[in-house]
């Protein structure tokens, strides 16, 4: 009568799988649904940063010819251009982070390489965004030598200022 | 006997049958058949067995199979019960895709080269073409594939309009064949993922008006190894022998865990 002591029956098999099936129950809350949302929308809005970008650049005015320090110094010289460079830049390094994170964790097979391979992606997505963000924002086109007098590589525009 | 005598005796028959319609007139062909064996008693390493046979225009892989098997080589081992394609007993990779092999007439495969049987692929082979299904089986029962109501059991059956049950239809159709599971390159990479075949099932109460509990299937589902380790590369959708636009179901899941959450 032991066997009616049990209230459950084991499933067929039980423990015999292979442990690499077996799932983690630690939660991991909504990061992968939000990861996937902003993979989504960051796309989209990406494709009108990056045409308008390559428009602006290359298609407007004298088009690639124009582009010099000083065609870049200008477009900075603009909070418009500086916020769209730096949502360009931020979005499309976050982006792309997501994706290659993505592969790391579905072809690292060992969960060593996994962690290592994500950590050197992590430290160049922060090194990039940072120095990045910080070239937007502290560009400075019109540089002087100690005594104040223009360099000779400055661009036209800083005659005028 | 004696009536026979007044009787005219019967003459031989007026039907003529033809060559056509007899069972001469299916055509034969031979077939190289080239499967993966794997016989963990004699050896660690896999490889590959071949039998060149001959077969009918009417036969099926598992035919060929059988084959084999019953005048050949008697250890080849592989799965089938039913052999209609309604089982879901006798997946395996015929020429590199996940198929039935009862529902795969070999006139319609390339018989100018060997046709090659494997076993389906991110299961552990137990010999031949027969893997473990457990895994597949452990995740299907984490959705919980059963219908669950709050409500007071009913005296009669639970009524459903003809919409609501439009709603799931197309996930009602799966044999857990595990086709499309083992075709899923995400499954492969490490075998944590739930795999389309749980998720077809989970969308099969989760959209069942009758079901109370599609909120713990979608949190469950919402898992690091759920619906959103779906690459999209549909090969779940071609695998199916059902059928099943599976990719689809996938996504209209992913999308009810999102409204759930906004």
């Amino acid at each position: 009568m032991s066997a009616t002591a049990d209230s459950t029956i084991a499933a067929p098999r039980t423990g015999r799988i292979d442990p690499k099936y077996t799932r983690d129950r630690t939660k991991t809350g909504n990061f992968e649904m939000l990861a996937w949302l902003f993979m989504r929308l960051s796309g989209i809005v990406l494709v009108v940063l990056i045409f308008v970008h390559l428009y602006s650049n290359l298609m407007v005015g004298d088009g690639i010819n124009g582009l010099d320090f000083g065609f870049v110094a200008g477009k900075w010289a603009d909070p418009f251009w500086q916020f769209w460079d730096l949502a360009m830049l931020w979005l499309a390094m976050l982006h792309g982070t997501n994706g290659v994170r993505t592969i790391i964790n579905d072809y690292a097979e060992r969960d060593g390489v996994r962690f290592w391979l994500k950590m050197v992606l992590y430290a160049a997505t922060t090194v990039i965004i940072v120095l990045g963000t910080l070239v937007i924002f502290t560009f400075e086109p019109c540089l002087t030598d100690a005594a104040g007098n223009l360099l000779q590589s400055s661009p036209a525009f800083c005659e005028t200022l | 006997m004696s009536h026979t005598a007044t009787e005219p005796a019967e003459g031989p028959s007026k039907v003529t049958l033809g060559e056509q319609g007899g069972a001469g007139a299916i055509e034969s062909f031979d077939v190289t058949l080239r499967v993966r064996r794997y016989l963990p008693e004699s050896s660690e390493e896999s490889y590959w067995d071949e039998w060149k046979i001959t077969m009918y225009g009417t036969d099926r892989v598992l035919d060929a199979l059988h084959k084999v098997k019953w005048d050949l080589d008697g250890t080849l081992s592989f799965r089938r019960s039913c052999a209609h394609g309604v089982c879901g007993s006798d997946a395996m990779r015929i020429n590199g895709r996940n198929r039935l092999a009862c529902k795969t007439l070999l006139k319609d495969l390339d018989l100018s080269k060997p046709i090659l049987v494997e076993p389906i692929k991110g299961l552990p082979v137990e010999k031949d073409l027969i893997v473990d299904m457990d895994p597949f089986f452990q995740s299907y029962r984490e959705i919980m594939p059963f219908l669950i109501n709050k409500g007071p059991e009913p005296t009669k059956e639970r009524l459903q309009s003809a919409e609501d049950r439009e709603r799931f239809d197309d996930t009602t159709k799966c044999i857990l064949c595990a086709a499309c599971t083992s075709s899923c390159p995400v499954f492969w990479t490490d075998g944590q993922y739930f795999g389309p075949a749980a998720i077809v099932n989970a969308h099969r109460f989760i959209f069942d008006s009758r079901d109370d509990a599609g909120d713990l299937r979608l949190e469950i589902l919402n898992d690091k190894e759920g619906v959103w380790r779906c690459r999209t590369t549909f090969n779940c959708t071609e695998a199916c022998p059902r059928g099943i636009q599976v990719t689809k179901a996938i996504a209209e899941v992913k999308q009810a865990v999102l409204a759930g959450s906004f």
